[in-house]
């Protein structure tokens, strides 16, 4: 992380205009959304997320294959208050540009399939703004090179995330869910923002490379919450750090929001609550791997919470009949593996899998889209059913993107939920050993949720109306055409990847992993390629249990139907337990959102209204009234009542203060 | 040249002109009054062109004798923490003659010269460096708008404007009564002097609950908040804006100029006082702000839970600064409280003029009434949003600067003062987008929601500049903060050493 003084100034201006060009084309599309017209619009911020996107390519080439030195750089000075110097600034290394180069892919994909998913929406300008604007704000989020940015990028992922569930903004179930998404997320961003504060405050700086500089020489120091209470700073720090990103990356209990944001429109679903903005809180763990790295507890912590995610938020998926429901428990499910990996030290395994997920989440999600345009908007799997027929493209894309997110060898998901999992069997911090049987458990209950999704909507018998089924057809080529160069690195990008990236000096400095943390590298050892990984796999329990998912989910949903209806009477309490969601809405709702509204109406009423103005005010006022009218037989006068109460307070208090002198 | 003096005199001259052109002429009242107020603004380009940033002393100093017998002068200038707030001032004059050019059909030339009457009073605040001129300027300011609220007000205007008046009238006499006293002590009314001026610790402290209770009304702190409220609900669009965006600042700005230099040990022993009533506002009033039903009550009610930033911002400073020194995070404490203010005018004002842009088309505050005005009013509703999500402090937009850096100062002080204040997140969040999505999303819930015009160009250009201002300080906030630099280094040096020990 070395500043590069003779930096080409070419490249400082490719840097520039890789976030600007998606925010030059949102505000276009946005503010003259009119002027431009449908086609205008799609097509100025398309191109301008294709400039950034082939720029981000470009630096790829430049950082991973030509070896350059990793970027330091500021570009303007936000504030400065004493010593300290906030700047903007990038901060450009291999963990960056892998994060660039994804985002703005499937941003383009997204951009390019939603010509089609939007087509006859009256908000099209609009929608394409937001998704630009989105995109800026997820490429100052990644290529920050200090605290404040990130913070930055942070919130306004989570505006356009608010703007776009909520995009429907006529539907009340829309706008509760991006209203919940939003606080939400706050919640997360407090520990978030304390964190921050603690950073300042221990290290005087909010630039990542002051602050990691630094952070070695404060392993011994502590903070005190409650008095007698001391704890390790950094410890404290890396916990309020990862709060934020269980609010962001929506870990339990902080995950409520992400099954609701399925209200916004399936593009977004897609890039923002599945590839992207989502899997901004792993980034950011693995950004800050220096720091985590200090603290064993917060990684166990980290570890423990992933877990748990992982396992549990998977098993909801199960009893979903919603389509995007299910896509959702899923990315729920998956970003509990990334954030396992990161509480077991794989930084770099959590940011493989941070790109396969991108890759098939997006991909399941487009497709879901697709069905839910040939189905005119029905999103109920119960009434779906038998599309191959029909949509075959969807068909095989889907099933691709299922089997990536299974992990079957050979296909993306494989190489890095393997990596995973091997990676917390090897860790030997507290909570290792709990977290190791829910990632393997996740493995059944995610083989069994992917499967079902695809029973119940391309096989079996066709479960809709008779009118719609007469309709139904696979969407136009933009609809396919970015499923179909989806579905590609969904299925090769595994295979491709997992050498160089995990096992190579891929990440080099921009992750920082103790020696004897290295869970990696001591997997590394034994690791001959993906193909010899791939038929390893077979003598692994983590095969068996996809086999052991796959066979329950066949007998279950495509064998014999009649079994599942057996199994929802025989299981019942744990199905009603999974259909509510573990009641955590229920909870939420009542003691937050409820409470809070009720505590608010008391402290009005009883507080200001009672108290204050009632007693303390026009009680007074009341008092003086009354004490003037006795006076008012001695004074011939009308003295305004309340200006000779001033006088007397005036008189009172210079007297009181000559006696105390 | 006389800048600050005629930035004081031409409104207040020009105010008379105005009444001269009388009632009868409501359009040349319209465009006097305006003109006014864009000659003030402009001789701001010279003011600000003119200040040096790199130092703390005052400047454009302006003195001469006034009442000779009480060594009273007519003592004027401006350092790095009553620069912002002039020019805001100047500001918000134009704003407000601007968005009142057609909601105000009564006594036109009397409504216009009590806002050119106001806005050189306020000014006469913020550059005042005599203690009497600055308790005169305090006090006249209350007139102007007091009739403004009593004349152009609501249904409740009368009580609104009694409880106003006598709130903040009740607190400033015992600030006078510490400006006579100071004065006694010292012999002069110079406030520089009194910086400088050695006191016992019992007199500090006096001292400072008479300037707290002063300040505390007009900031307003809990629990003398009441008045803002129903002042706000009764007042003219323009009235709110004006109270909100620059009125609330005077108290402030009190704490800035008299409590912390005149009585740093007097701060020292009480600053928790202040830190408590600032927490309770930003979380208490934070959760009552939650369930108003009326628009203008829930923007009054955040204004006093934002306003509580400011002064919790000043305030934590005092700790930090004398047990660890002058440090980042006591600087940001100052600084962050003044951009606090600074971006809390712009974001209020603006929310105030929006609920204006609604009020003008239904005569409406009531959140029921509305539902769906996204769908009628895009434009408009674009920019209400932006400014609500600027109330939530959202990163990109001013609100956020002020409240980042207090909040990290704060917790240099003590987490929990950290902790507190960063509910705010969750809390801002809730009251704003609550009331976003009651009044903007949602189908159209009535006829009357349905028949509005979006906005005309006269109002998407004062939202569109505010907006710009929004986001301009938000996105690159240091030309505001190195304004005031050299200042905060200034009074934090002065807090850091003791006055007790001379005396």
């Amino acid at each position: 992380m070395t500043y590069k003084a003779d930096m080409n100034t070419d490249i400082f201006f490719i840097l520039l205009l890789i976030p600007l060009a998606p925010l030059f084309g949102a505000v276009l599309a946005g503010l003259f959304g009119r002027q431009l017209g449908r086609t205008g619009a799609h097509w100025l911020t398309i191109l301008s997320v294709a400039v950034s996107f082939l720029l981000s390519l470009y630096v790829f080439k430049l950082i991973v294959f030509d070896g350059m030195a990793p970027i330091n750089t500021s570009v303007y000075t936000w504030a400065v208050t004493g010593n300290l110097n906030i700047e903007i600034g990038f901060l450009i290394d291999s963990l960056t540009v892998v994060m660039m180069t994804v985002v703005t892919f499937v941003s383009l994909m997204v951009h390019i399939y939603t010509v089609g998913y939007m087509h006859d929406d009256p908000g099209y300008q609009r929608f394409f703004s937001y998704i630009a604007l989105f995109t800026f704000a997820m490429l100052m989020l990644v290529m920050a090179n200090n605290f404040l940015q990130l913070f930055f990028g942070w919130e306004a992922v989570g505006l356009v995330s608010y703007l776009l569930i909520g995009f429907w903004f006529k539907k009340e179930s829309a706008i509760f869910a991006n209203l919940k998404a939003f606080l939400v997320n706050r919640v997360g961003d407090i520990g978030f923002l304390i964190g921050i504060a603690a950073i300042m405050v221990s290290f005087d700086s909010l630039d990542y490379a002051e602050v990691f500089a630094r952070a070695p020489q404060a392993t011994a120091q502590t903070i005190s919450i409650f008095p007698g209470v001391e704890w390790a700073l950094l410890t404290f720090i890396c916990i309020c750090l990862f709060i934020g990103a269980m609010g962001k990356s929506a870990q339990a209990p902080l995950h409520v929001w992400l099954p609701d944001s399925m209200e916004g429109p399936t593009p977004i679903s897609a890039l923002i609550h599945a590839a992207t903005m989502v899997t901004a809180g792993i980034f950011m763990v693995a950004r800050m791997s220096p720091l985590f790295e200090l603290s064993e507890a917060a990684l166990s912590f980290v570890l423990v919470i992933g877990a748990i995610t992982a396992l549990f938020m998977g098993m909801v998926g199960l009893v979903q009949n919603d389509i995007k429901r299910v896509i959702a428990y899923s990315t729920l499910s998956q970003l509990g593996y990334m954030t396992v990996a990161l509480g077991a030290s794989a930084y770099s395994a959590a940011i493989f899998h941070l790109m396969t997920h991108a890759f098939f989440k997006a991909l399941l999600f487009l497709a879901a889209g697709s069905v839910i345009i040939a189905l005119h908007h029905r999103q109920d799997m119960r009434e779906m059913g038998g599309l191959r027929k029909y949509t075959p493209i969807t068909f095989a894309t889907a099933w691709v993107g299922s089997l990536a997110l299974m992990g079957v060898p050979l296909f993306s998901g494989f190489y890095s939920k393997d990596i995973i999992i091997e990676a917390v069997q090897l860790a030997s911090r507290p909570g290792a050993d709990f977290a190791y049987w829910c990632v393997l458990l996740g493995v059944v209950v995610t083989a069994m949720y992917s499967l079902r999704l695809l029973f119940l909507v391309f096989h079996g018998e066709a479960r809709m109306e008779k009118s719609i089924q007469e309709h139904v057809h696979e969407p136009g080529w933009v609809v396919t055409v970015p499923l179909i160069l989806l579905a590609i690195p969904s299925l090769l990008i595994g295979y491709i990847a997992i050498e160089p990236m995990l096992f190579g000096n891929f990440f080099g400095d921009a992750i920082y992993v103790a020696a004897n943390h290295d869970v990696v590298a001591e997997i590394g050892e034994h690791f001959h390629g993906p193909l010899a990984m791939a038929l390893h796999a077979f003598t692994t329990p983590v095969f068996w249990l996809v086999a052991l998912g796959s066979s329950l989910a066949v007998a279950i949903w495509y064998w014999k139907p009649e079994l599942a209806i057996w199994c929802r009477q025989r299981f019942s309490p744990l199905v009603l337990v999974l259909e509510k969601k573990y009641w955590f809405d229920e909870a939420y709702q009542a003691v937050f959102a409820r409470g809070g509204s009720k505590l608010g109406y008391g402290l009005w009423r009883f507080g200001d209204v009672a108290v204050i103005d009632n007693l303390m005010v026009n009680g007074s006022a009341a008092v003086v009234g009354w004490f003037s009218n006795l006076l008012r037989y001695l004074q011939s006068g009308y003295l305004y009542h309340y200006a000779f109460a001033m006088i007397v307070g005036l008189i009172m208090l210079i007297f009181t203060y000559i006696i105390l002198a | 040249m006389h800048l600050l003096s005629l930035l004081i005199w031409l409104p207040l001259f020009g105010s008379a002109l105005v009444l001269a052109a009388g009632d009868q002429r409501p359009v040349l009242a319209r465009w006097l009054a305006l003109l006014l107020m864009l000659g003030a603004l402009a001789l701001c380009v010279p003011l600000y062109g003119g200040f040096d940033s790199s130092t703390a002393a005052m400047q454009f100093v302006e003195k001469m004798p006034w009442i000779e017998a009480f060594n009273i002068h007519y003592h004027l200038g401006v350092d790095g923490f009553s620069m912002p707030l002039v020019l805001l001032t100047c500001f918000f004059g134009v704003i407000v003659v601007v968005a009142s050019w057609t909601s105000i059909q009564q006594r036109v030339a009397q409504y216009m010269a009590a806002f050119l009457l106001l806005q050189g009073l306020m000014v006469g605040v913020f550059v005042a460096l005599d203690g009497m001129l600055f308790y005169i300027f305090f006090e006249a300011m209350l007139i102007p708008m007091f009739l403004i609220i009593g004349i152009w007000g609501g249904e409740r205007r009368v009580y609104a404007t009694l409880k106003f008046f006598l709130y903040t009238f009740f607190g400033s006499v015992f600030m006078l009564v510490g400006l006579i006293w100071l004065y006694l002590q010292s012999g002069s009314f110079d406030i520089l002097a009194w910086h400088d001026f050695p006191l016992s610790l019992q007199a500090q402290k006096w001292l400072f609950m008479a300037f707290f209770i002063a300040f505390a009304v007009k900031v307003p702190m809990w629990p003398v908040h009441t008045w803002l409220p129903d002042a706000h609900v009764e007042a003219p669009t323009g009235g709110s804006v004006i109270l909100a965006a620059i009125m609330l600042k005077i108290g402030g700005y009190g704490f800035l100029r008299f409590s912390l230099p005149i009585t740093p040990d007097g701060s020292a022993a009480l600053d928790w006082l202040i830190i408590a009533l600032s927490l309770i506002a930003i979380v208490y009033i934070g959760l009552v702000a939650l369930v108003q039903l009326d628009m203008k009550k829930l923007i009054a009610y955040s204004s006093i839970a934002h306003m509580g930033f400011a002064t919790l911002g000043f305030f934590v400073v005092v700790s930090i600064v004398r047990e660890a020194g002058v440090t980042d995070a006591a600087n940001m404490g100052l600084t962050g409280g003044m951009v606090q203010m600074i971006s809390h005018g712009f974001i209020s004002g603006a929310l105030f003029l929006c609920v204006g842009v609604l009020y003008d088309r239904t005569h409406s505050r009531q959140i029921r009434d509305y539902g769906g005005v996204a769908i009628s009013m895009p434009w408009f509703a674009t920019f209400a949003v932006l400014f609500f999500m600027a109330n939530t402090g959202l990163p990109g937009t001013s609100g956020f600067v002020g409240e980042f850096f207090v909040i990290l100062s704060s917790f240099a002080a003590n987490f929990w003062y950290a902790a507190l204040a960063a509910l705010t997140l969750i809390l801002s969040a809730g009251y704003s987008l609550y009331l976003v999505k009651r009044v903007f999303f949602g189908d159209i819930k009535n006829k009357a929601v349905a028949e509005m015009q979006d906005l005309n160009k006269r109002e998407f250009a004062i939202l569109g500049i505010l907006a710009l201002a929004v986001l301009l300080l938000g996105v690159w906030p240091n030309p505001l903060v190195e304004l005031m630099q050299p200042s905060v280094e200034q009074l934090l040096s002065h807090i850091a050493l003791s006055k007790v020990s001379g005396s």
